[in-house]
């Protein structure tokens, strides 16, 4: 195990350091530059060059990919170009509410969707699976803004249970944390509860038809035993998958949540820094979403293990 | 290794920021706190470095000018009077008592010297000033003079620009930073101070009652006047999406909006819990631009064509709504509320003549190769306008490619003086207020200088010799004579294309009682009942 996990960790390194050139270069041969944007329209050609010399914007390409290479390896992710502000401070400001909105979203996403998921594959045919699946189309194809302003126009605006916008750390109290979220993640766990419950219920249907579920009803097992005693646990291989995508899915994913909601996240970070040609910004932030995208496949791939013991690292 | 910095610094800062919440997102609310939504997140402090108006809103909270227009445009003292010389030539300005920088210590002649240098290398109308100048110097703590080789009246109109890159004081010591380096002080002496702990960029501003602020004696009027701060704090939110702003306003969570988009009115007009204003100065001025460099609009006549082809009001509907109270067309190039509006040509420029405009081509041998029209698609003034010019030029049988990009594309493109297959352009559109449209010297849109222009770079020699003329005149009457032969000019060589003109709408609680009507969205004078 300890050799695997040494060497998926090796084997991220190169895939990091692709995705550092890469994502540098494409920026770079994008039009427009954070000298012109900051400096506006009535710059003279010399104050953008005096600008753009600050900003090291003059150098050569490989020595700016270089100079941004070595300073990652010292920990350091440089100064915003436009705010000024490090790097790290600005994601480290922006991660919290990033995470607590994923974890919010996953949990309310997993604990809907797999008992849906089951009960679907049980009721295979019958009405009740015919409205799970209906209910998954709809969370599917609803754009989750529709989602969005529909919930806060119910619950914000009329009903005047949740505040319509916002976000709150854990220290200010977990009330103020908890009821600013449950909107947004609500809205946004619809189309990952839509996708969950239908991997559950294609996983479950499938091994609902195995020897070894047959033998385990022959053997006078109730249907809720075979159900979660033999079935789920089998197909838990393929639903912890989805589900680590879904993780990995929701922490680059979630800029239109967080605008909707007004939750100053890390999408919104690099929506800005787009715009705004941030290059340090743009660079750091989607590093930095390659780099959970590689940890959650590890452990997806760990968690097989303990889920399926035929699988052996 | 590689995966070690990032390891350690962001799980540490995950679960810092996630458990212990140890973000600056949280705002200790104050007894009186007005929370506004602004056009555009604020995400840089140095407002010497770019014409943005959230800069320009920012440094009205914590800077502070030596000179200010009133209501009425007239140029008043602010943190200094002045006199003038006999001859015209020098001009000595005298600090008044009290000024004070938020870190405690006084303003100083030095300090506003130091300002004014470090701004008149950015800004066009101090440029121009710097230009007539010889020297400036240092007579005491609370005295400085500028003289000038030839009388002027562009000193006193340079001092009190409200808008674009506005004279803002700074303490000497931030003042001395090269114009290529940002800023990040905000010590100032304006009536609030930025709470520099609390501050998110792009994300949210605050700015507390600075106590050592003593307002004018003057009533307040325009930027000038007395400066009195009611509130205890003022919280300003990014909220990207209009929609979502709107519904929190409803629901109390804010206090104002700056700028509600005009298909929004319906959700607050007629309602009393909310009071809609329209801060008649901070309108803004549409207009079209075309490349003088590459065919076919280095042809005057083609140039005419597209001027003959557009109209102002099919514009218009599409930003503020068919029969909208906040459009109107305006032929002026200088703006229609600005003491130099024309209404030269006025036919021409607001209503559309396609035939007119078909038959010019005719003449001219147009070929149907295509006209590269750039159309930003991020900004929701600027969304409109690209179709509707679009379609307009078609109509009048101009082949028209138009192609969307975000804005910062299109700053980057409308630099390229390249062909069009090399990445050049043919035209594009924007907008400007109105407070940076109204003199030919401030207004960057209408200079002709060739490759020293704004970008389109037209060239036409008689329009910078008026320029240069206005700068130079003391007389008004002599100054309005010169300002109408400029717009004649303008409209004559197809510099620019005024496209109309909006007011954007300022939506705020009814608890509020709102301030002066300025060129900015300013926080004095306003008052929240609870």
């Amino acid at each position: 195990m300890g050799v695997f996990i040494l060497k998926r960790l090796l084997s991220a390194v190169p895939v990091l350091f692709m995705v550092a050139v890469i994502v540098f270069l494409v920026l770079r041969l994008s039009p427009g530059d954070p000298a012109v944007m900051i400096a506006g329209p009535n710059a003279t050609p010399d104050q953008l060059a005096a600008l753009r010399d600050a900003m090291g914007l003059n150098e050569p390409l490989l020595t700016q990919l270089f100079v941004w290479l070595g300073q990652i390896l010292s920990g350091d992710f440089g100064v915003s170009l436009v705010s000024g502000q490090p790097v790290t401070h600005l994601i480290m400001d922006r991660f919290g509410p990033t995470l607590s909105l994923s974890i919010v979203t996953l949990i309310i996403a997993v604990v809907v969707a797999i008992p849906l998921g089951v009960v679907a594959a049980w009721q295979q045919g019958k009405l009740l699976d015919r409205l799970v699946m209906a209910g998954s189309v709809l969370g599917f194809s609803v754009p989750v803004f529709i989602i969005g302003y529909t919930m806060i126009l119910i619950f914000a605006r009329i009903l005047g249970w949740f505040p319509v916008q916002g976000y709150k750390p854990l220290s200010d109290g977990f009330g103020e944390f908890a009821i600013r979220l449950v909107l947004p993640a609500v809205s946004l766990s619809f189309p990952y509860i839509a996708l969950i419950a239908r991997i559950v219920r294609t996983n479950v249907i499938e091994v609902m038809n195995e020897d070894y579920i047959r033998t385990a009803r022959a053997k006078g097992l109730t249907e809720r035993g075979v159900l979660m005693g033999h079935a789920l646990g089998n197909a838990a291989v393929p639903i912890i998958t989805i589900i680590g995508v879904s993780i990995a899915m929701l922490i680059g994913g979630v800029v239109v949540t967080e605008s909707v909601f007004n939750i100053p996240g890390l999408g919104r970070l690099v929506l800005e820094a787009v715009l705004a040609r941030d290059y340090t910004v743009i660079q750091s932030v989607i590093l930095l979403f390659s780099t959970i995208y590689v940890f959650i496949n590890l452990v997806v791939d760990l968690l097989y293990s303990l889920f399926d013991p035929r699988i052996r690292y | 290794m590689f995966m070690s910095p990032l390891g350690s610094r962001f799980t540490k800062a995950a679960l810092l920021s996630f458990a212990i919440g140890a973000t600056t997102s949280t705002t200790a609310f104050a007894e009186t706190t007005v929370t506004a939504v602004m056009h555009a997140p604020l995400r840089a402090l140095d407002p010497a470095i770019s014409s943005a108006y959230i800069l320009r809103n920012y440094a009205y909270m914590v800077y502070d000018t030596l000179l200010a227009l009133d209501a009425d445009g007239n140029i008043k003292p602010q943190m200094a009077d002045w006199a003038v010389s006999d001859d015209g030539l020098t001009y000595t300005f005298t600090l008044r008592d009290g000024l004070m920088w938020h870190d405690g210590t006084p303003v100083t002649a030095e300090d506003c010297v130091a300002s004014i240098a470090r701004w008149d290398q950015v800004d066009k109308t101090g440029q121009v000033m710097a230009s007539l100048m010889n020297d400036m110097s240092v007579v005491d703590d609370k005295t400085f003079t500028m003289t000038f080789s030839e009388p002027t009246a562009v000193v006193l109109t340079a001092l009190s620009k409200p808008s674009g890159i506005a004279p803002f004081m700074m303490p000497k010591a931030v003042a001395s930073t090269p114009v290529s380096e940002p800023i990040t002080s905000s010590i100032g002496s304006g009536p609030f101070k930025f709470v520099a702990d609390a501050y998110q960029p792009g994300v949210s501003a605050t700015f507390e009652k600075f106590d050592g602020y003593i307002p004018r004696d003057e009533p307040s009027s325009g930027l000038a006047g007395a400066k009195e701060v009611l509130v205890d704090e003022v919280v300003w939110t990014t909220m990207p999406d209009p929609m979502t702003a709107a519904s929190a306003l409803m629901t109390g969570e804010i206090d104002f909006i700056e700028q509600l988009p005009h298909d929004l009115l319906p959700l607050v007009e007629g309602n009393p819990d909310f009071q809609l204003k329209i801060f008649a100065k901070q309108g803004s001025q549409n207009l079209a631009r075309m490349n003088h460099t590459l065919p076919p609009f280095d042809n005057p006549e083609m140039r005419k064509a597209v001027m003959l082809a557009l109209g102002q009001q099919p514009m218009l509907d599409a930003q503020v709504g068919a029969g909208s109270e906040y459009g109107n067309t305006c032929p002026a190039v200088l703006g229609c509320g600005s003491a130099y509006a024309s209404d030269y040509l006025a036919d021409e420029i607001v209503n559309p003549h396609p035939e007119a405009a078909k038959k010019i081509l005719a003449e001219q041998g147009y070929d149907g190769t295509p006209i590269l029209l750039m159309h930003a698609t991020d900004l929701a003034n600027l969304t409109p306008q690209g179709p509707v010019i679009a379609q307009q030029l078609r109509d009048a049988g101009f082949t028209v490619d138009m192609v969307s990009m975000d804005w910062a594309s299109v700053v980057a493109r409308r630099g390229s003086k390249a062909t069009i297959s090399d990445g050049g352009w043919n035209m594009f559109s924007t907008t400007n207020v109105l407070p940076d449209v109204d003199d030919p010297i401030g207004f960057i849109g209408v200079a002709a200088g060739g490759d020293t222009a704004w970008f389109g770079w037209p060239d036409v020699p008689e329009i910078e010799q008026a320029r240069t003329d206005f700068a130079s005149v003391a007389d008004p009457d002599e100054a309005k004579a010169i300002a109408l032969k400029i717009d004649k000019l303008v409209k004559d060589n197809g510099v620019m294309i005024p496209m109309g003109e909006f007011s954007s709408v300022t939506v705020a609680s009814s608890a509020i009682t709102l301030g002066v009507d300025a060129e900015a969205p300013v926080f004095w004078n306003l008052s929240k009942s609870e």
